[in-house]
């Protein structure tokens, strides 16, 4: 097991890195457009091919690598980030505060992830720019997406606080700010990074099924998302395997994060 | 009669009593969400962009009197007070607003495609559970890793696909959407319920009972589903909702005129009040499901 969560931190950091390099490893921009080549089958000059409208596929690949696996992970700081004060400060607290925020905590696990997404998403403007389009989609997910993580780190937060090294800086006269911040907060990491890790492939999936309905990163900035909306044009994939790559990729990167999660660190 | 029913059963009615005070907990958390659900639905339709705008004060063939009795309309929910009243009434009276993009009212809309919806995911999530819980229970009780490692693999291996990938294989290879939901929900059945089962497995009563002899089968029907069998109930509250959130992508791309192809339409088309309102029914579907898997897992557990 070992192992292969060693392999699988190599690839994402062998992928990360390529994605990093996009600018120096495409052979064109995510936009450029090759107008005398539109759908042409990958060659030496364009490895997997282009587009209806004649973009290098190899290089949109690159480019909307980095936008998915460099944002999810931001956007799953920005939940962690929130859960660990929202649950962090609630099992802290106790009382009828965090039964008041676990309720609220409850209230969003009932909501199903897509549906909430999808209204949130429709609330928000939906003619933006691409750049705009990234910031909502990947903000959506990152202010969204604490729940889950809220209620674990509410759990650890609370069994920190009725430890022995908690009463003991209490019956110091340390001040509760000050508890929480330097005694509680520290403990609480490992709660944090693994709901960190698992909220990346999360995201990374949230995102590339909003891509294909239509409601993610708009055109021409690629993401994994839009690159996978090439799938629905059925007459082609049986003719060009190649149109798999993105989903390939994908596929590959989020059972690699799932790899590198410890299993002891996995919710039952 | 009354004593001798409490003589016989001493338990029978503090246990009647207990269920009915988590029923009545369930049932208030479950009119509070749906009052907080609707006033959160009107803020959030109150306050998105485009809420004072109205595309039909643009139409040429409305007379300045027709304009003018829009905007008077749209002044009333100007004061917020006015505005959450109205909303949550029609709420209460089943008005769910209308669909501008479908030219319908979203109550009619929401009749229509519910049962899609609920046929869907009713065969999806028993297929899944089957698949799942087929899964998990061969890769526990026959302990081989050959087994252990293809099951496990398979299962990442579909988590890792986004449900929108399965919805377009569905509809490349013209198989039934039933069967995305199925393969949708299946790993989270497996993984989850695998964990459970192996932590069954690994209880003192379960290691005595197959170190006296007991069969593989006797030792789990007897010793091990009792064990894990209310927390695999609770199980079941969430996989209604993964169900439910599986559907917009699937009835979307494979075209079934269920409440996710609604809710992504409307999406597509602003109809924020049909979008806000069919996310708070479904909201309340799945906490009503939430809370029967709930009690049940509760009074199974107290019979254990």
């Amino acid at each position: 097991m070992k192992v292969a969560r060693a392999v699988a931190l190599a690839f994402l950091l062998a992928i990360g890195s390529v994605s990093l390099l996009a600018n120096l490893l495409a052979p064109a921009t995510y936009a450029e457009q090759f107008r005398e080549l539109p759908n042409a089958p990958p060659s030496s000059r364009h490895l997997l091919g282009t587009d209806d409208l004649g973009r290098d596929r190899f290089s949109r690949l690159l480019y909307g690598t980095r936008v998915s696996l460099l944002l999810a992970p931001v956007a799953a700081l920005s939940s962690t980030i929130l859960a660990a004060l929202i649950g962090g400060v609630a099992g802290y607290l106790g009382g009828r505060i965090e039964t008041a925020a676990m309720w609220i905590t409850d209230l969003f696990l009932s909501l199903p992830w897509l549906f909430l997404l999808v209204a949130v998403r429709a609330l928000l403007p939906l003619n933006v720019s691409p750049q705009v389009s990234v910031i909502i989609t990947f903000g959506m997910l990152g202010v969204l997406g604490w729940a889950g993580a809220a209620r674990v780190v509410c759990a650890s937060s609370r069994s920190a606080r009725d430890s022995d090294f908690a009463l003991l800086a209490r019956a110091s006269g340390v001040k509760p700010a000050r508890l929480f911040a330097r005694h509680i907060l520290p403990n609480l990491t490992p709660a944090l990074l693994a709901q960190f890790w698992i909220s990346i492939p999360v995201f990374i999936l949230a995102e590339a099924n909003l891509g294909v309905l239509g409601l993610g990163v708009a055109e021409p900035l690629p993401s994994w998302g839009s690159l996978l909306r090439e799938l629905e044009n059925y007459a082609a994939i049986g003719r060009q395997p190649w149109l798999f790559v993105p989903l390939l990729l994908l596929v590959a990167v989020v059972t690699c994060f799932q790899l590198v999660l410890p299993k002891a660190e996995l919710p039952a | 009669m009354h004593r001798r029913f409490r003589a016989v059963f001493p338990d029978a009615q503090l246990k009647g009593a207990h269920v009915l005070k988590r029923a009545s907990k369930h049932l208030v958390k479950l009119v509070t969400t749906a009052l907080l659900g609707g006033l959160l639905g009107a803020t959030l339709v109150r306050f998105a962009p485009g809420f004072d705008v109205d595309v039909r004060e643009l139409d040429p063939r409305l007379s300045s009197l027709s304009v003018e009795e829009l905007r008077q309309q749209r002044r009333a929910d100007d004061n917020l007070t006015h505005f959450y009243g109205r909303y949550i009434l029609n709420l209460v009276h089943g008005d769910l607003g209308f669909s501008h993009s479908l030219n319908q009212p979203a109550r009619k809309l929401f009749a229509q495609r519910l049962p899609v919806t609920l046929r869907e995911i009713g065969v999806g999530l028993l297929l899944g559970w089957l698949l799942g819980l087929g899964l998990a229970t061969s890769v526990v009780v026959l302990r081989a890793w050959p087994v252990d490692l293809l099951a496990s693999g398979l299962s990442a291996t579909l988590l890792s696909i986004p449900a929108a990938v399965f919805a377009l294989t569905f509809v490349f290879l013209r198989a039934p959407a039933d069967l995305a939901i199925a393969l949708i929900v299946m790993p989270k059945i497996f993984s989850y319920s695998r964990n459970l089962l192996r932590r069954s497995y690994s209880l003192p009563h379960v290691l005595t009972a197959r170190s006296k002899g007991l069969s593989e089968i006797r030792v789990f029907l007897w010793h091990v589903v009792p064990t894990s069998g209310p927390q695999l109930l609770a199980l079941l509250g969430i996989s209604v909702s993964v169900a439910f959130s599986a559907t917009i992508p699937v009835e979307a791309l494979c075209d079934l005129p269920g409440i996710g192809q609604l809710a992504w339409q409307a999406a597509l088309g602003r109809d924020l009040i049909v979008l806000v309102n069919v996310t708070v029914l479904i909201t309340l579907m799945t906490v009503a499901a939430n809370t029967v898997s709930d009690l049940l897992a509760h009074s199974l557990t107290r019979e254990a």
